[in-house]
């Protein structure tokens, strides 16, 4: 996609959530994330661009992979990488959330990347800070470097985004990789299906440009892409679904019912995946169909990528 | 013994009485803590102070039918002399002598009405005693913020307090379906990922909470209605001819739930906000009748409750001090009349619980505003008078300053043409 001459490609300070963002925008932050994917099959992975930068991930909320791929996203960039979760952090003694983000500040970081359980705390503390804030995930709102991998991903291998049929599966009532994921499909021309039981299904998907399915085989049916939601094993015990067995008897993606998506459909998983929940394990090792793993890989790029466009302007660098 | 108040004369105001729904240009002279005339060329003692009213609006003091906090600053700026209080207070008003010490909290520049907590903790399970508080002090009987969840509790309840002969004031949300919602089920609830509520939790406790209130024969009030399909309850319920009334909020009829995009924990209310069409259905109950009151719900909240993420922050507004200028938008836009306003937040919330006011007539306790409805000003949650300023309507134009008010023959606020918020 062309832009035009002089425009900012990506005009924003912060990344705090997919909705709003235009296709050219996305595109361009898709293309940034490339060369990070070469570079990051190389020996030497290593790229000075962010050194004497202090990129501080502050994850009020347990996290593991995520953490960990904005981790090694920062180090490979060269910035100096600072760690804190919840557990070792004020924030369990009673200290508000806006000292903790304030205390923070203090410290003069040049980005920070945030997740918190409660949907739209990140915004809020980026009202708070003087420098750039990165969306690691809020509560039930968004998690934007997910379905900005997930795209990836969908174009590395599908070519383009653009009138694929997407069915996204599962819990969507409390995914914020779902969400995003709406924005992103819907702003690229994607044909998007949100697939659940109506206990998970959250009112007027349609708005987002959604159709809505309760049938796991008519919602997949014809798919070029199907994304598989993380269930919380919490939710499965009579409160919102009958059970673990019930669930992936009517929406667990087996073998049997991939015959109704598309010849050549791609399976995608944010992760950590729960094998026989939602997803049979013969289907989630499918290296002809499954790009379960190719995600992680895309997500260390994103989040490079994310990472050195936030910081240009303090590096004095033109977006 | 006290002296009596210097007596005070308005001349050129435009007397509001919403119990004949009356109003006249003329003179209204206060004297001996009551209003001694209204007319044109009154006779006046020797020591009364002039109030040139330029056409302003006299009208009476203001009664909050349901009021969290006890604010005087608020109440006062925003035109209130009686308030009645939620027994939602730390402790709850579930004891005689809390009643009672509640009932002094504003005196003398307020009259504090307290309700009685139905239930002992506002826990929901054991009958309070409402009849002592009663004679404490105590205007009615209410559940608090929340419903009562045992439907035979209820019952009970309204029973007993029937033979009271006290209303007790319904908190119309089903508890179990909005627990841990933090907004309605439509779609910016889903845009922004907050836990959300179906509407129709308050339809549910209404249907539920008049069909045992007929039961037992029992006068019920709804604290707050603001959904279309509970304004339609209410209405069938008063063509049916039952003891029912019901309030509604400025937020209710202004606001919808667009107003969350931004996350500001101002907006968090409860009941939280609606769609648009439950907005014009509580409008248009507002006009034609069904709602009774508009309240203020008036629930000054710290910074440290409000500086958090939306789903943590503490829910509630700061509504007195704003009320009547919120409320006058409807007059504004030909909703409702002048007379028509002063019932729904003066005569209405006065006679259902047995207050005296509501009225501007010979002999009337001398509870009294006046109002500039053309003094416009935007609404500054930094500098709004009272406990706090955390309101949703944040940044507002509005129209409508209260620019004095007399409780009982005494001078309470006085600052015509004065530029305080």
């Amino acid at each position: 996609m062309t832009l035009p001459a002089a425009a900012d490609p990506f005009p924003y300070s912060h990344l705090l959530a997919i909705e709003g963002m235009k296709p050219w925008e996305i595109s361009w932050l898709l293309d940034e994330a490339e060369q990070w994917v070469e570079a990051g099959r190389r020996p030497r992975k290593h790229d000075g661009r962010l050194a004497g930068l202090t990129q501080v991930n502050a994850f009020f909320e347990n996290s593991t992979r995520t953490l960990l791929s904005f981790e090694i996203a920062g180090k490979r960039l060269g910035a100096d990488v600072v760690n804190l979760q919840t557990g070792v952090s004020s924030v369990k003694k009673g200290e508000t959330l806006l000292d903790t983000a304030l205390t923070l500040n203090a410290m003069r970081p040049d980005i920070l990347v945030i997740r918190h359980d409660s949907s739209g705390a990140v915004a809020l503390i980026a009202e708070k800070v003087d420098c750039p804030v990165l969306n690691a995930g809020d509560g039930r709102h968004e998690h934007p470097t997910q379905a900005l991998l997930d795209a990836l991903t969908i174009r590395r291998r599908k070519g383009r985004i653009e009138s694929l049929r997407v069915a996204i599966c599962g819990d969507i009532l409390h995914s914020r990789v779902a969400r995003s994921n709406f924005h992103l499909l819907a702003a690229m021309g994607a044909e998007v299906r949100a697939v659940a039981p109506p206990t998970l299904m959250p009112a007027h998907v349609e708005r987002f440009g959604v159709t809505p399915f309760f049938d796991m085989d008519q919602g997949i049916e014809g798919a070029d892409v199907i994304m598989m939601l993380r269930l919380q094993l919490e939710r499965m015990d009579g409160a919102y679904v009958p059970s673990t067995r019930e669930y992936f008897h009517r929406f667990g993606l087996t073998r049997a019912r991939l015959g109704a998506a598309g010849p050549d459909v791609l399976i995608l998983h944010p992760g950590p995946m729960n094998r026989g929940v939602e997803i049979d394990s013969a289907v989630a090792d499918d290296i002809q169909r499954s790009a379960i793993t190719e995600q992680v890989e895309m997500g260390v790029a994103v989040r490079m990528a994310c990472l050195d466009v936030l910081t240009r302007k303090r590096r004095g660098e033109r977006a | 013994m006290i002296q009596p108040p210097q007596p005070i004369l308005f001349r050129n105001a435009r007397i509001v009485d919403p119990d004949s729904g009356r109003v006249i240009l003329g003179e209204l002279l206060v004297a001996g803590r009551v209003i001694a005339a209204i007319g044109q060329g009154l006779a006046v003692p020797a020591n009364t102070q002039i109030v040139e009213a330029g056409g302003r609006v006299l009208a009476p003091g203001l009664v909050d039918a349901g009021a969290f906090r006890s604010d005087i600053a608020a109440a006062v700026a925003g035109g209130f002399t009686s308030v009645i209080l939620m027994p939602d207070q730390a402790p709850p008003l579930d004891d005689p002598a809390l009643v009672e010490r509640a009932e002094r909290l504003g005196k003398p520049r307020l009259w504090v009405r307290p309700l009685a907590a139905a239930t002992r903790g506002l826990l929901g399970r054991e009958l309070a005693e409402i009849g002592l508080m009663r004679e404490a002090g105590a205007v009615g009987v209410a559940t608090g913020r929340a419903a009562i969840a045992d439907s035979a509790v209820m019952l009970r309840l309204l029973r007993y307090a029937a033979g009271l002969n006290m209303v007790t004031v319904c908190h119309p949300e089903d508890p179990a379906l909005v627990h841990g919602a933090v907004a309605t089920e439509a779609e910016y609830a889903t845009r922004l990922g907050l836990p959300a509520a179906p509407a129709a939790a308050e339809a549910i406790q209404i249907s539920r909470d008049l069909r045992l209130a007929r039961e037992a024969g029992a006068a019920v009030h709804f604290a707050t209605v603001t959904t279309a399909e509970g304004v339609a309850l209410i209405a069938a319920a008063k063509r049916d001819g039952q003891d029912v009334t019901a309030a509604t909020t400025p937020e209710a009829f202004l606001l919808n739930d667009i107003a969350l995009a931004g996350y500001r924990s101002y907006v968090r209310l409860s009941p939280p906000l609606r769609v648009e069409e439950d907005r014009l259905a509580v409008r248009a109950g507002v006009a034609d009748g069904t709602i009774d009151m508009i309240v203020s719900r008036h629930d000054p909240q710290t910074e440290d409750a409000k500086r958090q993420p939306f789903t943590e922050a503490t829910p509630g507004a700061a509504g007195q001090a704003l009320l009547l200028a919120l409320a006058l938008t409807l007059v504004h836009d030909g909703v409702i009349d002048l007379p028509r306003l002063f019932t729904l937040t003066s005569l209405a919330p006065a006679r259902r619980f047995g207050l005296s006011g509501g009225r501007l007539a010979e002999g009337a306790a001398a509870d009294i505003l006046l109002l500039n409805p053309d003094s416009s000003r935007v609404v500054d949650a930094d500098t709004l008078p009272g406990l706090a300023g955390n309101t949703p309507f944040d940044g507002l134009p509005v129209s409508g300053r209260v620019e004095m008010l007399i409780k009982g023959g005494e001078i309470m606020l006085h600052d015509i043409g004065g530029s305080r918020s």
